[in-house]
């Protein structure tokens, strides 16, 4: 009955993978992809190129072709698209059959789009901008171990963001000297802290020795207070076998939340120890060290907000997401735009926001978004305004630079936040009238006011390199 | 500020989300319940022992409010409160239903000494 024949030959692409007919279906997996070809290669061939390699395609004709039903597996590019403002490069929509991929692995989808294809010689740079994750896809994966309302109820915080900080110096500090930042900056008002990204288990502070110090600093504070505290104890490490162990001994050391660098230990790491988390009732804060390797090039690499959908999948309860207004690269509407995609439940198109695709997440559990990097008391209103109550704001310096020591700064933190929360709640604009706000507060805070008099000419005023096209 | 850096900072025992602020007035409660309404919530009350503070579950004045749109309501709810549990303390409980979740949560009333 077949009417197909084997030619051999180098693939043309575009009569195989160029589909401007197709609908896509509501379980393909749809992927927007920023294209700048080389030059005397068609958009529809580029496009076709790309759609090809990141699924079906080789360069060359084969024959066990002939033996699989191509017309099903293969991806399609059904859209192309200008780029506002730049006329080297355009977008191309690229719908995936669901089988294409694994259930529950992020991995699996990564390696499809973002692989080879990212070295095509046809392609002069290439960037993944957004994917839409169908709901059959999202359905197989496990998620945030807790999500935001649950780690609420777990750490009886409300009606706010959460205050955290990392503790500083980022490295060369002994453990207990670590443990003793880390009980003033609770004891002042901070509701969580945070080990830095790069303290795993060095030869001056080793593992286990920074849990137990942490793990007493962190119950003491709790007492002293009667509030809920944590700490983040980072359990990346080396090897997954030992990164389990580490998880293991904050769950038996009792604390509420570990953390871990999502990126640099890789989805596979990240997703077995979201799924611990799920199972032992464990909170998971979600750091992003090298992520602008990865989304800072507006041409070649992939957007922030993929890496986002991508660790909503695998898992996490926090996520840093820069500060806009602090010293780290960020753009506004981008940054509300994948700061949405973080905590709503269904996020619309939305192209001002940088959102290429509805994306329905099916009730998964939503990520605090975790705002952290050269912010201080000045700039609470316009983050409290920018990031809403789920998110935790991470002052470091802005707390353990107060020159009364971390719990005197992380108390003017405090003061400032609720001031501003409860100024929100009373129908004031944050963004107009915060600096009259931090003042007011200021007069019945000492603490306050000498952190007000601290950071007053502080400012990060560069060009944001990666803006939204247009 | 010299004489700040001197000071000691002494620990407090506090009570989550506004205990960093001044006591609220009757005014500024009234605000903060006229929020919970506008946003949808039901406003409820807590109350319990000084001791019992950390734990999750205080005792329930009566039921959440719900459909209560009228704020000196539940001011008037709070004194009564207030009244039959003068050594308790009591805070306000905004229930959203979406997020099945608090939206917010203060102390209201600390009873004398705390």
């Amino acid at each position: 009955m077949s009417t197909q024949t084997f030619d051999a030959g180098v693939q043309d692409y575009q009569l195989t993978y160029w589909t401007p007919d197709y609908t896509p279906l509501d379980t393909d997996l749809l992927a927007c992809f920023k294209v700048i070809p080389q030059e005397g290669v068609s958009r529809e061939e580029a496009a076709a190129a790309v759609a090809a390699e990141s699924s079906t395609g080789t360069w060359t004709t084969v024959w066990t072709d002939l033996l699989s039903d191509m017309e099903y597996y293969k991806g399609r590019a059904y859209r192309i698209e200008d780029v506002p403002g730049d006329k080297a490069a355009f977008y191309t929509f690229i719908a995936y059959p669901l089988d294409l991929f694994e259930e529950g692995s992020v991995v699996n989808v990564l390696t499809s789009l973002v692989g080879n294809v990212f070295g095509f010689k046809a392609i002069r740079a290439l960037r993944l901008e957004d994917i839409r994750f169908p709901v059959a896809f999202v359905k197989t994966c496990n998620g945030p171990p807790s999500g935001i309302q649950v780690e609420r109820d777990k750490l009886n915080k409300y009606g706010r963001p959460m205050l955290g900080c990392t503790i500083k110096p980022k490295l060369g500090l002994s453990a207990k000297n670590y443990g003793r930042a880390v009980y003033e900056c609770l004891r002042g008002g901070l509701d969580l802290t945070k080990d830095d990204e790069n303290i795993n288990s060095q030869p001056f502070q080793r593992w286990q020795d920074r849990f137990e110090f942490v793990a007493n600093a962190v119950d003491k504070a709790t007492l002293d207070t009667g509030e809920r505290k944590g700490h983040y104890l980072n359990v990346t490490s080396g090897d997954v076998e030992q990164m389990m162990k580490r998880a293991e001994f904050a769950k038996e050391l009792g604390q509420p939340i570990i953390m871990h660098d999502f990126l640099t230990a890789g989805f596979t790491a990240n997703t077995t120890l979201a799924k611990w988390c799920r199972d032992n009732g464990m909170l998971l804060h979600i750091h992003r060290a090298m992520h602008a390797v990865i989304d800072r090039n507006p041409n070649h690499g992939i957007h922030f907000r993929v890496l986002v959908k991508c660790l909503r999948l695998s898992g996490g309860d926090h996520l840093h997401t820069g500060t806009v207004v602090g010293k780290l690269e960020g753009d506004r509407a981008s940054t509300l735009g994948f700061v949405d995609l973080l905590r709503e439940d269904f996020i619309a198109e939305d192209r001002s926001r940088g959102i290429f695709f509805d994306q329905d997440w099916a009730s998964m559990p939503g990520i605090f978004a975790v705002a952290s990097g050269g912010i201080h008391v000045w700039h609470m209103p316009a983050l409290l305004n920018i990031f809403g109550d789920d998110s935790v704001l991470q002052f470091g310096g802005g707390t353990q630079g107060h020159p009364a020591g971390n719990a005197a700064g992380a108390a003017a933190n405090r003061v400032a936040l609720e001031s501003c929360v409860k100024a929100r709640n009373e129908g004031r604009d944050l963004e107009r009238e915060g600096n009259d706000i931090l003042r007011d507060a200021a007069r019945h805070s000492p603490e306050l006011a000498v952190a007000l008099d601290t950071w007053k000419e502080i400012k990060f005023e560069f060009d944001t390199v990666d803006k939204l096209d247009g | 500020m010299s004489n700040l850096i001197k000071d000691d900072y002494r620990t407090r025992i506090t009570m989550e989300t506004f205990s960093f602020l001044p006591e609220l007035t009757a005014d500024e409660i009234y605000d903060q319940i006229v929020y919970i309404i506008n946003q949808g919530w039901t406003p409820a009350l807590e109350h319990d022992k000084p001791e019992n503070s950390a734990d999750h579950y205080w005792g329930m004045w009566k039921l959440p409010f719900f459909g209560m749109r009228d704020p000196n309501l539940f001011l008037n709810e709070i004194e009564e409160c207030r009244q039959a549990y003068p050594d308790h303390l009591i805070r306000v409980v905004g229930y959203d239903s979406y997020t099945q979740c608090q939206g917010h949560n203060f102390v209201v009333y600390r009873p004398r000494g705390m």
